[in-house]
C-alpha cells in the first residue's frame, strides 16, 4: 500500500487551470503507484506481453499459422513445436501468437470506438437540450437492458458473422456505460463557476467543456475501457468458439479452443494450451484496470487501507 | 478513600499520523461514584472512554500506561479475556441511540445476545432483559418484540441503558448519552441514570461536553484538554472554585449559565494545539490569559486540597 | 408506493417497446428482403410465400409493426418454419432448463460468495484477505467457457467423475443433478468472485457502524459480530443485485450450454443463429429481455416494499 504522502499531490485541484496542471502530476505518480502494487505491475507486464505478441506476430511466430502439415498432426509439445500442433498439423504456438493479433485488434478497436462514441453522446446528453437528454437516456437504458451476448446473436443472424459484426455489437453495447459517465461529469461541470465565468468572457461553451472535461474523465474512462477489454476478448473467443465470430482459418483463441475441444480425448494438450492465453490476457487487463483504479483514485486507496 | 474499581495509569494513545490523542492520563473511578469527564470536542474524552473498555478504533495504538479494572490490567490481557469482562464488569452506552442498535434485529434478540458473558439459558436471559426494560420505564413485552426504528429516540436510549445494566456491571461508561436527545428527554435520562445508579450501585463514567449534565449527575469531574486531564475535583468545588484557567474558561462558556445574561455565546480564543506535534510545555498556554515564561515547561501536578488535582504552573499548592 | 410501482413498470414497458421496435427496424435497415433472410439460403418459393403471409410482410410497414407488437403482446412471437412450431412453444420448452441451471448457479455462488466475503472481513488486512481478493478478481475475469472446458478435461475425461455433455436422462433426477454440477460451477465461479468482493466492501462499511461497536462492547466474538450483526445488514445491497445477476447468468449460459451440449435457450439460439433462423432468434432475444426486465423490476419493487428507507427516498 502506498503511503498518503505520495497520493496527496494526485488529488485534483478545484479550479480548471490548476486541475490541468495537477493532471500531469497525476500521471507520473500514478505510474509509480501502479508499479508498486504487485497486482497492477503483473497486469501491466501481461498486457505489454500480449500487445507485443500482437504487434510483432510475424517476427515472433516460428511458423506460418496457416501452413498445413498433416503428417505431423496432434504433436504434443516438443522443441520443434513448443506448444505442439493441431488436427491439421499447424503450429499451435504460431496460431496463438496470431490469435493475440485477432483478439487485441478487435478488442482495442471496438473499445476505443465505444469510448469515443460514449464521449460524444455523453457530452451531447449532458450539455444538449433536455428532450434530447431524455431520449438518449432512454436509449442507453434500453441498450443496457439487452445482454451483450443476446444482442450479438441477434445482429449475427441479420448481417452474418464476422469481425465487423463483433465490433458493431461491442460498440453498441458499451457506449451507454461510457456515455453515462461522461454525461454525469458534463452535467456537474456545466453548472460549475469556471464554465459559467469563461462563457461570460465570450468563449464557446462546448469548447471550454471539452478542454475542462477531458482531463477529468480520462482517468475513469481508461479504467472502464481497460476493464471492458477482457469482456470483449471473452465475447470474441466465445463467438469464434461457436463459429459465429472470426471465421476459420484465421486464427482466433476461440476457434483454437474449439479445435482442441473436438480432440479433447486424443490431444488434451491443445485445450490446455489454447485456454492459457485467454486466461492470462483477461487476468492481465483486469489486474491492470484494478491497479489503475487504485492508482488514479486516492480515495479508494485510503478507504481500502 | 476506597480502592478504585477502574484505574487509568499514565495512559498514552496515538492515532495513525502520529496524533497523540491521550498524553499520560491518570484517573481513578471509585466504586459507586459518578465521574464526569468534560472537555471540548477533540480533547480526547471519547478516546479515553473507549480505552476504558479497551474498545479502540482501528489504527489507535496504546503507547504507554495501563488500565486496571478491579486490579486486572486490561492492556495485558488477551482479546479473548478482555471480551469476557465486557458487559459483565464494564458496559457502555453510546451517544446516538438511533445507531446503537442493529436495525434488522429485534430489541429482544439483541438484549439476549448482549448477555454472552452471563450465565443462564436464553429464556432466563430474556426474562432478565424484560425486567431491566421495565426498570428503565419501557413496557417490556412491547419493547422486546420491536425493531429499533419502531422506538422513539428517548425510548431507544432507555433500551440502551437497560442493555448496559443487564449484567449489573461494576462500571458503566456513558459516552455523550444525552447529546442526541432533546432537552426534556435529556432530563428524563439523567433522572433515570441517577435512579438506576442508586439501585444497581455501579460506578458511572459520563463523558460529555454539556456541563449541565455533569452538575446534575456527577460526584466528581475530570476536565480534559488536549489529551490530558488538567483538573480533577468534586463537582461543587469545581463549579464554585475552578482552579485551572481552562476550567474557568470552559465554565464561563457554558451556554446554560450565561446566554440569558449576556445574550451571546462567549468563546475561548485560539485553537486546540496540533496533537501530532504537541508543545513541550503547558498545552493551554497559547490561549491562557495567565500564561508566562514558566508555562513553556511541563506543568506540575498540584494537589491544593485532598480531593483535588490541577495541572498548572499558576496554582499554588 | 403505488406511484413508484407504476413508474417502474411503465419504464420497463417503455424499454421493452424500444427494444422491440429497434429489433424490428433492424431487419428493414439491412439490404435484402426479410423473408429470404429469415429462411436463409435454403428458402424455397413456397416457404417464402408462407413466411411472407405469416409475418404479414405484404402489409404496409406501420401495419406490420403494429401487428408485430400486438402479436407479441398476446404471446405470439411468430412461427418457426423449420420445426413447424410456434416460437413461443419452443422457448417455453427450452427456457425452464436454462432457468434451472441459472438458479442453481446463483444459489451456490451466493452462498460461497457471501462466506468468502465475510471471511475476508473476519481476517481483514491479513494475507488471507489479500489472497481472497486476488482470487475474486481472477474468478471474475476468466471466461466461463474456458473454465467449462478445463472442468470437462479434468472431471469428465481424466477422472471420469461427472458427465461431459448433456443434461442427464429424463426421469432420472440423480443423473440430472450430476449433469448440472460442472455447468453450474463454470457459470457461477465468476459470480462467486463478484459477490465476495461486493459483500466484503459492504461489510466493511457496516463494520464502521455504532451498533457493531455496541455488540463488541458487550463482548460478542468477532465471528458473531460479523455473521450475526454485520452480515444481515450488509447483505441487502447484494440481494438487490441478484435479479441483475440472474439475467446476466442466463445470457452467459449461452456459451456454457454450448460447451456442455446442454439443451436450453442458449443451444436453441446458437442453433438458430447458425441456420440464420431469424424468427426464433428474435423471439428468444425478446423473451429473454422481457424476462430480465420483469425480474429486475420485480426485485426493485420488492426491495422498495421491504426497505422503508428506499420507499421514502422515491416518494420525495
Amino acid at each position: 500500500m502506498p503511503s498518503d504522502a505520495e497520493i496527496a499531490p494526485a488529488e485534483p485541484a478545484r479550479q480548471g487551470r490548476e486541475r490541468r496542471a495537477a493532471g500531469r502530476v497525476l500521471h507520473r505518480s500514478s505510474l509509480r503507484v501502479l508499479l508498486r502494487d504487485p497486482m497492477g505491475a503483473l497486469g501491466l507486464i501481461l498486457v505489454v506481453t500480449f500487445v507485443g505478441m500482437a504487434v510483432f506476430a510475424p517476427w515472433l511466430a516460428p511458423y506460418d499459422p496457416l501452413k498445413l502439415d498433416v503428417m505431423n498432426k496432434f504433436q504434443p509439445p516438443s522443441w520443434a513445436h513448443p506448444a505442439g500442433t493441431d488436427q491439421l498439423g499447424r503450429d499451435l504456438l504460431s496460431r496463438i501468437i496470431y490469435g493475440a493479433r485477432t483478439a487485441l485488434s478487435i478488442a482495442l478497436t471496438s473499445v476505443g470506438l465505444a469510448g469515443i462514441g460514449g464521449l460524444i453522446l455523453g457530452m451531447i446528453a449532458g450539455y444538449g437540450p433536455r428532450w434530447l437528454d431524455g431520449i438518449l437516456v432512454l436509449i442507453f437504458d434500453s441498450v443496457s437492458s439487452l445482454p451483450m451476448i443476446m444482442l450479438a446473436l441477434a445482429v449475427i443472424t441479420i448481417i452474418g458473422p464476422g469481425t465487423d459484426t463483433l465490433i458493431l455489437v461491442v460498440v453498441t453495447v458499451s457506449i451507454p456505460a461510457y456515455a453515462r459517465l461522461i454525461r454525469a461529469q458534463t452535467l456537474g461541470m456545466a453548472q460549475s463557476d469556471f464554465i459559467v465565468a469563461e462563457r461570460a468572457m465570450g468563449a464557446s461553451g462546448a469548447r471550454i467543456l471539452i478542454r475542462h472535461l477531458l482531463p477529468n474523465v480520462v482517468g475513469p474512462l481508461v479504467i472502464l475501457l481497460s476493464m471492458d477489454v477482457p469482456i470483449v476478448i471473452m465475447l470474441e473467443a466465445g463467438l469464434s468458439y461457436l463459429n459465429l465470430g472470426v471465421r476459420p482459418p484465421t486464427p482466433s483463441w476461440g476457434n483454437i479452443l474449439y479445435d482442441g475441444y473436438t480432440s479433447l480425448r486424443s490431444a488434451p494438450h491443445m485445450v490446455l494450451i489454447a485456454g492459457l492465453p485467454l486466461v492470462l490476457s483477461t487476468l492481465g487487463f483486469t489486474f491492470l484496470g484494478e491497479g489503475l483504479r487504485d492508482a488514479l483514485d486516492p480515495k479508494l486507496v485510503k478507504g481500502g487501507a | 478513600m476506597s480502592e478504585a474499581v477502574l484505574n487509568v495509569e499514565d495512559l498514552a494513545l496515538s492515532y495513525p499520523g502520529g496524533v497523540q490523542a491521550l498524553r499520560g492520563v491518570s484517573l481513578q473511578v471509585r466504586p459507586g461514584e459518578v465521574l464526569g469527564i468534560a472537555g471540548e470536542s477533540g480533547c480526547g474524552k471519547s478516546t479515553l472512554a473507549s480505552a476504558m473498555i479497551s474498545l479502540l478504533s482501528s489504527g489507535a495504538e496504546i503507547t504507554g500506561g495501563a488500565v486496571y479494572l478491579r486490579g486486572e490490567n486490561l492492556m495485558a490481557l488477551s482479546e479473548r479475556d478482555r471480551r469476557r469482562l465486557r458487559g459483565r464488569e464494564i458496559a457502555m452506552v453510546f451517544q446516538d441511540p438511533l445507531t446503537a442498535f442493529n436495525p434488522v434485529l429485534r430489541i429482544g434478540e439483541q438484549l439476549v445476545d448482549f448477555q454472552v458473558n452471563a450465565e443462564g439459558s436464553s429464556r432466563e436471559k430474556r426474562r432478565r432483559a424484560a425486567a431491566m426494560l421495565s426498570k428503565v420505564g419501557l413496557e417490556p413485552d412491547l419493547a422486546l418484540s420491536r425493531f429499533p426504528h419502531e422506538l422513539s429516540g428517548g425510548m431507544r436510549q432507555r433500551a440502551a441503558i437497560a442493555a448496559a445494566l443487564l449484567m449489573r456491571p461494576a462500571v458503566l461508561i456513558a459516552d455523550e448519552p444525552t447529546t442526541a436527545l432533546d432537552v426534556t428527554m435529556e432530563a428524563q435520562i439523567i433522572h433515570l441514570l441517577r435512579e438506576l445508579q442508586a439501585e444497581v450501585g455501579c460506578a458511572i463514567v459520563i463523558v460529555t461536553h454539556h456541563l449541565g449534565v455533569i452538575a446534575e449527575l456527577c460526584d466528581r469531574v475530570a476536565v480534559m484538554y488536549a489529551g490530558e486531564v488538567v483538573e480533577v475535583a468534586p463537582v461543587d468545588d469545581l463549579y464554585h472554585d475552578p482552579l485551572h484557567p481552562y476550567t474557568r474558561a470552559l465554565l464561563s462558556c457554558d451556554p446554560s449559565a450565561l446566554v440569558e445574561h449576556t445574550g451571546h455565546l462567549p468563546t475561548i480564543g485560539g485553537r486546540l494545539p496540533d496533537l501530532a506535534d504537541p508543545p513541550p510545555g503547558c498545552a493551554f498556554a497559547p490561549r491562557c490569559p495567565l500564561a508566562s515564561e514558566s508555562c513553556a515547561t511541563p506543568p506540575p501536578r498540584v494537589r491544593p486540597a485532598p480531593a483535588r488535582e490541577v495541572l498548572c504552573h499558576k496554582v499554588a499548592p | 408506493m403505488l406511484r413508484y410501482a407504476a413508474r417502474r413498470i411503465c419504464l420497463a414497458l417503455v424499454i421493452l417497446l424500444t427494444v422491440m421496435i429497434a429489433m424490428y427496424a433492424m431487419v428493414f435497415l439491412i439490404p435484402g428482403d426479410p423473408a429470404s433472410l429469415a429462411l436463409g439460403p435454403r428458402a424455397t418459393p413456397e416457404l417464402k410465400a408462407l413466411l411472407v403471409q405469416r409475418m404479414g410482410l405484404d402489409q404496409p410497414i406501420l401495419t406490420q409493426i403494429w401487428l408485430f407488437l400486438r402479436n407479441a403482446a398476446m404471446g405470439d412471437l411468430g412461427y418457426d418454419v423449420w420445426s413447424q412450431r410456434p416460437v413461443l412453444e419452443l422457448i417455453l420448452e427450452f427456457f425452464p432448463k436454462t432457468l434451472v441451471l441459472g438458479i442453481t448457479t446463483l444459489l451456490w455462488a451466493l452462498v460461497l460468495g457471501i462466506l468468502l466475503g465475510a471471511a475476508a472481513v473476519v481476517w481483514r488486512g491479513t494475507l488471507t484477505d489479500r489472497l481472497l481478493g486476488l482470487l475474486s478478481v481472477s474468478f471474475i475475469s476468466i471466461p466461463s467457457f474456458v473454465i467449462a472446458i478445463y472442468l470437462i478435461l479434468v472431471f469428465a475425461v481424466w477422472l471420469r467423475w461427472l458427465p461431459a455433455i448433456g443434461a442427464g436422462n429424463p426421469g432420472d433426477p440423480l443423473s440430472q443433478i450430476r449433469a448440472l454440477v460442472l455447468p453450474a460451477f463454470a457459470l457461477g465461479i465468476g459470480w462467486v468472485g463478484y459477490l465476495a468482493r461486493l459483500v466484503r466492501a459492504s461489510l466493511l462499511e457496516v463494520m464502521g457502524e455504532t451498533y457493531i461497536r455496541t455488540a463488541r462492547a458487550f463482548g460478542l466474538s468477532e465471528r458473531r459480530v460479523v455473521f450475526r450483526y454485520a452480515l444481515r445488514v450488509a447483505i441487502i445491497p447484494t440481494i438487490a443485485l441478484l435479479a441483475v445477476g440472474l439475467g446476466s447468468i442466463l445470457s452467459s449460459a449461452v456459451f456454457v450450454e454450448a460447451v456442455f451440449s446442454r439443451p436450453g435457450i442458449g443451444t436453441l439460439m446458437t442453433g438458430a443463429v447458425s441456420n440464420r433462423n431469424y424468427p426464433v432468434v428474435m423471439g428468444c432475444v425478446l423473451f429473454m429481455t422481457a424476462f430480465y426486465l420483469f425480474v429486475v423490476t420485480a426485485a426493485d419493487l420488492l426491495i422498495a416494499r421491504l426497505d422503508p428507507r428506499v420507499r421514502d427516498a422515491f416518494r420525495r
